[in-house]
């Protein structure tokens, strides 16, 4: 070894990374990626943004966002024959199921993981389009909202990011 | 296995420079290693950090991702994010000689 210590590169000094998620899904399977992937890049040390817009919506609404459902119809990742997903019952047990798989793994449920993310400097917009569209007021959606944006505001905050949509 | 000499003791560490043998840390090594990723001074805060991951990693086998800490040691994550920088998880585990985090959340 030579005399210098080995240390990890933290790249701390690496240029500003960038990374922007549009979450427009308001099921709770597809919740999560985003969520998940935020926290990750948070870590990493990169500036990060959700944006919700449509059924994303659900995710900060605070009347639906603890209460988000999957459901097995149509999704054959289920391996579920398909004429039993629609079957009364159905979403409400694989959703029980997919909480208690989340829980087994430490996940928080989502409410408490935007706070989480927002904790670690997550930015979080709503779009002003679905704001409208749905009647939303900012009461109604969760209190870390970084504020309601309309799409052209959003791309210039992002500029330079890697945007997934979601 | 890699070996490195950190304030004249000679560490063994994983190919990133994360300490892989628990017993060769001590609060004194520590101040070294925090040191050497541009953190000066351990305070309170630090400490309590650190203290939880290595008691943890004991009972638990695995490093404590930054949520855990949170979550069952109590500290916020946004003083993890000022205590230890930009990337918090990676950053205490190196200081507490344990090897970074698998766990994503």
């Amino acid at each position: 070894m030579t005399d210098a210590p080995f240390v990890p590169d933290f790249g701390d000094d690496d240029d500003e990374r960038k990374i922007a998620f549009i979450c427009s899904k308001g099921s709770l399977d597809m919740a999560y990626p985003a969520l998940i992937m935020a926290s990750g890049a948070l870590e990493q040390g990169l500036e990060a943004h959700i944006f919700f817009t449509f059924w994303g919506m659900d995710m900060i609404n605070k009347k639906t966002m603890g209460d988000l459902k999957f459901s097995p119809v149509g999704n054959p990742a289920t391996h579920m024959p398909a004429a039993l997903a629609p079957l009364p019952g159905m979403q409400t047990m694989a959703t029980a199921r997919m909480k208690k798989q989340m829980e087994e793994l430490d996940i928080p449920d989502v409410p408490t993981f935007l706070t989480h993310l927002s904790d670690m400097g997550c930015n979080l917009w709503a779009c002003k389009m679905s704001v409208d569209m749905f009647e939303l007021d900012e009461a109604g959606m969760i209190d870390e909202l970084d504020g309601v944006l309309n799409v052209s505001d959003f791309i210039e905050i992002i500029e330079g990011a890697q945007t997934i949509f979601v | 296995m890699p070996t490195t000499t950190i304030a004249g003791r000679e560490i063994h560490v994983d190919d990133d420079g994360f300490m892989t043998e628990y017993d060769e840390w001590n609060e004194d090594l520590a101040k070294e290693l925090a040191a050497a990723i541009g953190i000066g001074d351990l305070t309170d805060g630090h400490w309590k950090a650190i203290n939880f991951l290595r008691e943890d990693y004991k009972e638990q086998g695995e490093t404590a991702t930054l949520r855990r800490v949170t979550a069952s040691g109590g500290i916020p994550t946004k003083e993890l994010f000022q205590l230890f920088p930009k990337k918090p998880a990676r950053k205490m585990s190196y200081v507490a000689g344990l090897p970074k985090p698998v766990g994503c959340v």
